[in-house]
Formats: structure tokens, C-alpha cells, sequence
């Protein structure tokens, strides 16, 4: 029996056997997205769909508004959107607090993660998972269980204990705070995880070790945009599609060739969009 | 393990949550302040000649004083000739058991989470509750008798310890000490009474509980805590009053003396209505708190975390005499709507090799004003002393004040004494982080603040942590966003 919704285009087929095909649900979709900060235009009518399971890698040039996209997707206050729509599981992304966001499954690993001196990762990292738990209708941790949970997935990162007793970014290396926001991602068991910039700042042996985080987390239930200006990382995390984020807009998008294509020419041949993604 | 999440998701309300009122009999003396108000407090009290003489000392002593006008305090005109300086909830003179006390009464402290049944009680601690102008009950005084302790209310101990009183009594602070030490000296009603003779660790907490009931009243209670050589004790006070649209004052004298090697840890959790919002009522409060390390190797520490009063003015004191004695501060000073508090210590190192470490700590949001005020002094016999100062002001708003006052007074050479200052703000990107990992500004701010305060925390008694960081939280709600 088909299902009935105002927003068809949400759904897609999926074929789970030769001859049943079930309706799926987008996972994200992104509609005629515009953004402004402080009264400039940066998003200027974005197009995405993300479905659960997939990888998506948007790369660009510096200024083409891959932060601003995250950022926006993430309720950073900092940004006014001004037109379209986002819709996340089928429902109106763009009402709900960065909070609920966050505890409905979404999660960001910043390209700038900040410092909260005061507050110990552990303490922290218990706020934000009881909270998570709360909005499932599921009781606080134990102490026990909670202690453990760190252990298990601070190997995940190969994140140092200590670390995890200290305040939240505070001291830690460029490196060490990358792979501590993988860490709360594992934490959190997102279902859409956006990757700012993460490769950003990172050795190869650090790079390594974040892709790793990433790719033992993937599963056919979750997603992950990637967001980089290399190729580097893609190396690492295989995306299934690649996007051109170019002026506020995509304007490319197909396969991992793609980005194989950007690092051999740059992103100078890319100029308008040519056709819609 | 510090649950304190589980605490910051236990408070649901910003609303002062001691705002009721008792309805009681309350016996008060006429208005207003002469010399027949101090003659009716002390007959009331059947005191003998010499504290009525004290008293009329400090009363005339009192009437030679304006109120001081140095602190960072904005202080409305305080008419002292419409204050009661006497209320009393009516009931049998000294009940010696609990069934002689009013029910309303323990009712009351109940309501505010200090059973007096002593069944109930944590077993670690004993209670004096004092409401209004007198002590309504103390806990576990047989318990403490059997180690020699005493701890009674103020009263008490004039009727059956008039010599260790009159001891003691104005040692450390004095009459002629300030306007509002002197004020408290005409005319205090109750307070609590700790002796801990030689050799003796006091087995569990002393506590004194303070409540405001009567309208139009002043508080005006006295604290004097004897450690002799070689003891210990641990003391916390804790106060609220109801919500009164007029301002109310509470003019409080405490006093430590430590002898040779004793140690006392004096601890406060001050929640005194702060009047509302928009900066109506609350209670003056305005303390002389003061410890003398009369011994040798002697420590008073003083931990105190400040949430409510209009307007605080205060600095709990250490006088180190003895030789190799220690003085610590450690201050969490919170201030949000027009509350405005002007806090601090003063460290006055006498003897030689004596240390001392304040770490002042405050937090400001709304429209209101904290100043850290503190004095270090080193006197010239001071050899080897040393001082610690660390303060830092946290800013939650744009439009209140932090405020620091150090001041340092060295006459010998051979003293060391450091002073590190901050001043954050907690700033948009640190509560976005936190939004981002499903962690609500509200929550995020009560762990921010938490965290910074920690250092502070850490050195109150358990049952009092908890206690201090829901204030923490409660106090702070709503003043970011």
C-alpha cells in the first residue's frame, strides 16, 4: 500500500529484494537553501538529498559556503536563514533548537572545536549523553556503564585517558581535538554526521586514525557529509557522491571520480552551474 | 561521584524557593532603637549585668558611627528607628524535647530540608535552628556533651557557661570594630555557641540553620566558636527568608578563636531572599565574620558560597598570630538581577612563617555589581609569611559589573605574596558547543559555572556541595540568552 505524504518528494523506492520495493524516507533534504551572516548572502540556493547509508563529500574553495552549510544545518545562530527549507527525517529541520537537533541525531565535528576550561570531558560528555538519552524516553547512565561507554569508545580514536579527564579542549592538540570530536561522535551514535574540515590541521598518522573512527562507525542506518577542501581525506573515507559547492551553490555533483578530477585541475574550471544536482 | 546533571535536572523552578512565611505567634518588642530596646532584649533574656553592660557600651558606641561609604554598594537609606530589633515565634521557654516545639516550627525547617528530628538527621550532623531572633532547637547535644563539646544556642551558653562567654565574647571583633559590629553588639538575640575542649576532633558537622520569619525584622545574630589547643571542628551555616517586597537587615557577628594546633573549618552557604527581578526587597546583609589563629600552628579556613541578599557586605577574616598559623578564604560570590555584593577577606599575619590563600571567586549576570575586596597585610614581626590570591570574575551579561580591590600591606621584607586575576566571559561559541552535543544554554551554563567554581566547592562538606551547586544553578537561571 503506498504511503501518502504532502512532501512526495521526500520518499524514494528502495528495492529490498527482487520484487517487494518499500518506500524510504530522505534522511536529509535540503531545499533552495539560502543563508546570510551579518547581512551577506553565503548560501545562495542550495539542493542536496542525503539518504541513510550514503557518504557525501562537499568540497570548494575557500569562501564557496561549506562551513556556512554545516553551520546552518547545525542551528548556529550566527546564521539567518533566508529562504527554502531543510527537511530531516521528513520534518522541518529549521524549527528546532540546536539541542533537539543535536539529540535527534545530528551531530558536527567542528573545524574549530572549542575550549570550555572548567568543565572535564567526562562531566561534559555525561551532560550530553544523559540529555540524548532523556529525548529517547531512557534513563540517565550509570556511572558504571558510563565509565565503561568512555572506554570503549575513546579506543575507537585511540584517545588518550588522560585526556578524557581534562576540560573539554582545553591544552589539547590541534590533532587530539579532532579525534576528540570523532570521539563524541561515537559517543553520541549520530545519525547524521557532518565533518567540518576535519582533515584540517591534521598529520597523516592523526588523519589516518580519524578516517578509521569514521569508517567503524558507518553502518546502513547512518550518514555522514564530509565537508574538505582536499581530496586527501577522501582517500580515507570513501564517499559515495561528491558535490561542488562553489558561490554558494552546488554546482557539480557525481561519484568519488570527482574528486580524483577537482585534485588534478583545482576548482578553476569550475564556474556556473552547467545542470542542476 | 558528583552527580551534577542529575542535580542541574532537579531544578525546575528559578523562583526563591524559601519564600514562604510561617504563620506563627510571634511576641516582638515595640519599633525602633534606644536605649530601653537594649535594656528589654537583655531582661528578655535574663542576662547578666555585665553583657546589659556590653551591650549599652556598644549602643553608645553605635550612636558615634556612620554607616561606611567606601564599599562598591549602593545603599538605600536605612530608617534603623522602623526596624523590630526583637521577634520571637512564640513558644515554651526552652523546649527540652521535641514535642515541646511548635509544630509549625518544625514544619518550617522541614520545609527547608533541616529536620530536627534527630532520627531523621544525617548521622554526620548537628543542627541549632535559629528563627528570627532566637534558637528554636539543637540536635545531638547529649552526643556532643559526652565528648565535652559544647554547642548550644548563644542564650544557652550565657546561662550556663557565662564565664567562657564573657571570655570570649567581643575578642575578635569587637564593639568598636565597625557601624554594623557595633549595632549587632546592642542588640543580638541569639545565635550559636561552639566549645571544643583540648584534644578533641568534634565527631561530626555542627551546623546552624538561620531563618527570617517575622515581617519588619532585623536579624542580628551572634557566633562564637572556641577550638581549644589541639581540636577540630567543622561548622556550616546556611539562611533564607521569605519574599518580602520591603528590605530587610541582617546584621551578623561571628567570631573564631583557634588555640595551639586547632583547626576550624567555618562553612556558609548564604541563600538569603535576593529580592525579585527587578530589584524589589531582599535582605541586607551585612556581616563582621572574623577568626583569630590565637595559637600556634593553629588554621581557620573560611569557605563561603553566596548566592542571596540584596546586597551583601562582607569579609570573613583571619588574624594569624600564631606562629606558622593558617588563614584560607574561598569564596563563590554570585550576583544576578541588581543584586549587588561587595565580598572579600582580609589576611593580617602577625606571627612568623604564617600562610595564607584566598581564592575569591565571582560570577555576575543581570544588571548587577560583585566586587572582591581584600586586604593582605604582613606585619613587620611577620618573618617568612606568605600569601596566595587568586581571583577571577566570570561575566555572564554586558551589563553588570565585576570589581576587584586587592589591597597589600608589607612591612617585612622577607614575605612572599602573589596575586593572579581573571576575568572571562562565558561566550556564544562555548554555549553553541554545547547546544551541538544536546546540552540546553541552561544546562550548559549551570556547567560552566560549576566547573569554575569547583575549586571552591570542593572544600565544603558533601551534603553541602550539592546543596550549593543547585543554588548555583537556580540563582543563574535565566540571566543568559
Amino acid at each position: 500500500m503506498p504511503l501518502r505524504h504532502k512532501n512526495y518528494s521526500v520518499f524514494r523506492w528502495k528495492a529490498v529484494s527482487d520484487n517487494i520495493k518499500i518506500y524510504i524516507i530522505n534522511m536529509l533534504e535540503i531545499k533552495n537553501l539560502h543563508a546570510n551572516i551579518e547581512g551577506k548572502e553565503i548560501l545562495k540556493g542550495i539542493d542536496l538529498k542525503v539518504n541513510a547509508g550514503e557518504i557525501h563529500a562537499i568540497m570548494g574553495p575557500n569562501g564557496s559556503g561549506k562551513s556556512t552549510l554545516s553551520s546552518v544545518l547545525v542551528g548556529n545562530p550566527a546564521f539567518e536563514v533566508t529562504e527554502g527549507e531543510v527537511l530531516y527525517n521528513g520534518k522541518n529541520l529549521l524549527e528546532l533548537e540546536p539541542e533537539d537537533r543535536s539529540r535527534a541525531g545530528i551531530f558536527l565535528s567542528f573545524q574549530y572545536p572549542v575550549e570550555i576550561p572548567g568543565v572535564s570531558m567526562v562531566n561534559f560528555m555525561r551532560a550530553a549523553v544523559n540529555e540524548h538519552r532523556k529525548y529517547k524516553g531512557l534513563e540517565p547512565v550509570s556511572a558504571t556503564d558510563f565509565l565503561k561507554l568512555m572506554r570503549e569508545k575513546r579506543a575507537i580514536v585511540e584517545l588518550d585517558n588522560k585526556l578524557a579527564g581534562r576540560s573539554v579542549n582545553e591544552g589539547f592538540s590541534g590533532g587530539e581535538k579532532k579525534r576528540n570530536e570523532i570521539f563524541q561522535m561515537a559517543m553520541l551514535e549520530p545519525k547524521l554526521s557532518i565533518l567540518d574540515e576535519t582533515d584540517s590541521g591534521l598529520d597523516i598518522d592523526a588523519l589516518r586514525i580519524v578516517a578509521k573512527g569514521v569508517n567503524e562507525m558507518r553502518s546502513s542506518e547512518n550518514a555522514t557529509i564530509v565537508i574538505t577542501h582536499y581530496q586527501r581525506l577522501l582517500e580515507y573515507i570513501k564517499p559515495d557522491f561528491v558535490h561542488v559547492l562553489y558561490n554558494g551553490r552546488i554546482v557539480k555533483s557525481a561519484g568519488p571520480e570527482l574528486a580524483l578530477e577537482l585534485e588534478k585541475k583545482g576548482y578553476d574550471w569550475i564556474k556556473e552551474p552547467e545542470t542542476k544536482a | 561521584m558528583q552527580e551534577s546533571n542529575d542535580i542541574l535536572n532537579d531544578v525546575t523552578t528559578s523562583e526563591y524557593k524559601y519564600g514562604f512565611v510561617t504563620d506563627i505567634d510571634t511576641e516582638t518588642i515595640h519599633k525602633g532603637l534606644d536605649e530601653e530596646t537594649v535594656r528589654i532584649i537583655s531582661a528578655k533574656k535574663n542576662e547578666p549585668e555585665w553583657l546589659l553592660e556590653f551591650r549599652l557600651k556598644a549602643y553608645r558606641h553605635w550612636l558615634t558611627l556612620e554607616m561606611p561609604t567606601w564599599p562598591h554598594l549602593t545603599i538605600p537609606p536605612i530608617d534603623y528607628q522602623d526596624i523590630i530589633y526583637y521577634a520571637a515565634p512564640k513558644q515554651k521557654e526552652g523546649p527540652k524535647s521535641l514535642d515541646e516545639v511548635d509544630p509549625e516550627l518544625l514544619k518550617t525547617f522541614d520545609k527547608l530540608g533541616i529536620p530536627l528530628e534527630e532520627q531523621k538527621m544525617l548521622s554526620g550532623m548537628a543542627v541549632d535552628a535559629v528563627m528570627d531572633s532566637v534558637s528554636v532547637k539543637t540536635t545531638f547535644k547529649e552526643v556532643l556533651a559526652e565528648k565535652g563539646v559544647i554547642f548550644s544556642s548563644f542564650s544557652e551558653a550565657v546561662q550556663h557557661h557565662p564565664d567562657l562567654v564573657q571570655q570570649y565574647l567581643g575578642s575578635v571583633v569587637s564593639y568598636r570594630d565597625n557601624f554594623f559590629a557595633a549595632l549587632n553588639s546592642a542588640v543580638f538575640s541569639d545565635g550559636s555557641f561552639v566549645y571544643i575542649p583540648k584534644g578533641v576532633r568534634c565527631p561530626m558537622e555542627l551546623s546552624t540553620y538561620f531563618r527570617i520569619n517575622a515581617a519588619n525584622t532585623g536579624q542580628f545574630e551572634r557566633t562564637l566558636i572556641v577550638a581549644e589547643d589541639d581540636s577540630y571542628v567543622s561548622y556550616l551555616e546556611g539562611c533564607t527568608a521569605p519574599m518580602r517586597d520591603e528590605n530587610q537587615l541582617h546584621a551578623a557577628i561571628v567570631e573564631i578563636i583557634a588555640q595551639t594546633n586547632a583547626e576550624v573549618k567555618y562553612s556558609t552557604v548564604q541563600n538569603w531572599y535576593p529580592g525579585d527581578k527587578e530589584g524589589k526587597g531582599g535582605i541586607y546583609n551585612f556581616v563582621t565574620k572574623r577568626g583569630l589563629c590565637k595559637g600556634d600552628n593553629s588554621k581557620i579556613s573560611w569557605t563561603q558560597v553566596e548566592t542571596g541578599s540584596a546586597i551583601t557586605w562582607k569579609y570573613p577574616s583571619c588574624i594569624l598570630a600564631g606562629d606558622n598559623s593558617v588563614g584560607e578564604f574561598y569564596s563563590v560570590a554570585v550576583t544576578n538581577n541588581y543584586q549587588q555584593a561587595d565580598t572579600g577577606t582580609k589576611m593580617i599575619h602577625l606571627g612568623k612563617n604564617t600562610r595564607s590563600r584566598i581564592v575569591s571567586k565571582g560570577i555576575s549576570a543581570g544588571f548587577s555589581h560583585n566586587s572582591y575586596r581584600g586586604l593582605v597585610k604582613i606585619s613587620a614581626r611577620a618573618e617568612g609569611a606568605r600569601n596566595h590570591s587568586q581571583c577571577d570574575s566570570l561575566l555572564l551579561s554586558s551589563t553588570c559589573g565585576a570589581h576587584t580591590y586587592p589591597y597589600a600591606d608589607v612591612q617585612n621584607e622577607t614575605a612572599v605574596i602573589e596575586h593572579e586575576a581573571t576575568t572571562s566571559k562565558i561566550s556564544e561559541e562555548q554555549l553553541f558547543y554545547c547546544q551541538q552535543r544536546g546540552i540546553s544554554v541552561e544546562e550548559a551554563v549551570g556547567l560552566i559555572v560549576n566547573g569554575y567554581a569547583k575549586e571552591v566547592m570542593n572544600k565544603l562538606p558533601m551534603e553541602f556541595a550539592v546543596e550549593a551547586q543547585k543554588l548555583l544553578s537556580i540563582s543563574l537561571e535565566g540571566s543568559v540568552g
